[in-house]
């Protein structure tokens, strides 16, 4: 095993990430930059994953919507202790949230993937096969 | 609660810690409750991204220590195009009473939240005197 920390990459990356914003790959858009839950967005191949950690927030409380190349993430998240309870300690919030973000790709909404698991939200989202690039051969 | 209060982003706490770490990647500190209910203390802790097979909780001289680890290998072929937070473990540690039966640790995972139940040792339950 490597002693490096293969996400010394993704720490350099969040460095240069005023830069990334300032790229406008998240355009300014209702609620975009800063809101819950926390987004990365990744790339594998063609497609786009987006992933973001909503730790007590139930499936059933989470509503996902596609339209166009926009992707709205709603739901709540709550925080239970039961009756009678004395709390020595109060860190985790509660609360709704509603954020939608608009990526620089069109995907094909039809195939859009969502999973839930452990805490974490992972968005696929597959490019729209018209959008990618097509390799031009040389003649 | 009734209220819907919007969520806000809470930044996530990186350790700091007397010992240094010397495996690689970043710790981060899990945000927790703990409350107290008539017969036991319980501990919940957000640690996102984390498999049940790879939370290991330790109890040593009273200490608590909850270490879980995110597996790497699921970012593998992932290229960041753009990121709003850090991936690293988690880990905690709490300071127990002795009034707690250090035997009977129950710990559940769901939705990336943990929940250790400790159950108050016999002898820390209130007791009822009855008056002759």
């Amino acid at each position: 095993m490597l002693l490096s920390d293969p996400f010394d990459a993704l720490v350099q990356f969040q460095q240069s990430l005023d830069a990334f914003r300032a790229s406008g790959w998240l355009n300014a858009g209702p609620s975009a930059g800063g809101s819950y839950p926390p987004l990365n967005v990744f790339r594998k191949g063609d497609d786009i994953i987006i992933l973001t950690e909503v730790p007590g927030v139930r499936k059933d409380d989470l509503e996902i919507q596609v339209k166009g190349n926009t992707i709205r993430i709603a739901g709540r998240k709550a925080v239970q202790y039961g009756e009678g309870v004395s709390l020595h300690r109060r860190e985790r919030t509660s609360g709704t949230f509603d954020r939608a973000l608009t990526v620089p790709v069109e995907i094909d909404a039809e195939r859009v993937r969502a999973e839930c698991r452990d805490g974490i939200l992972a968005l696929y989202l597959t490019r729209a096969e018209h959008d990618k690039p097509k390799s031009i051969a040389i003649s | 609660m009734a209220q819907s209060r919007a969520l806000e982003i809470q930044e996530k706490k990186e350790l700091v810690s007397k010992e240094e770490k010397t495996v690689p990647g970043r710790y981060f500190v899990p945000a927790a409750d703990i409350f107290e209910t008539e017969d036991s203390l319980v501990v919940v802790m957000e640690i996102p991204g984390v498999e049940k097979k790879d939370v290991e909780i330790n109890l040593e001289n009273d200490t608590l220590r909850v270490e879980a680890r995110i597996d790497y290998g699921k970012y593998d072929g992932l290229d960041p195009l753009y990121a709003e937070y850090n991936v690293g473990h988690f880990t905690r540690s709490f300071a127990l009473s002795s009034k707690l039966d250090q035997d009977k640790i129950g710990a559940e995972l769901t939705d990336g939240v943990l929940t250790l139940t400790l159950k108050k040792a016999k002898e820390a339950l209130p007791r009822r005197i009855a008056i002759n």
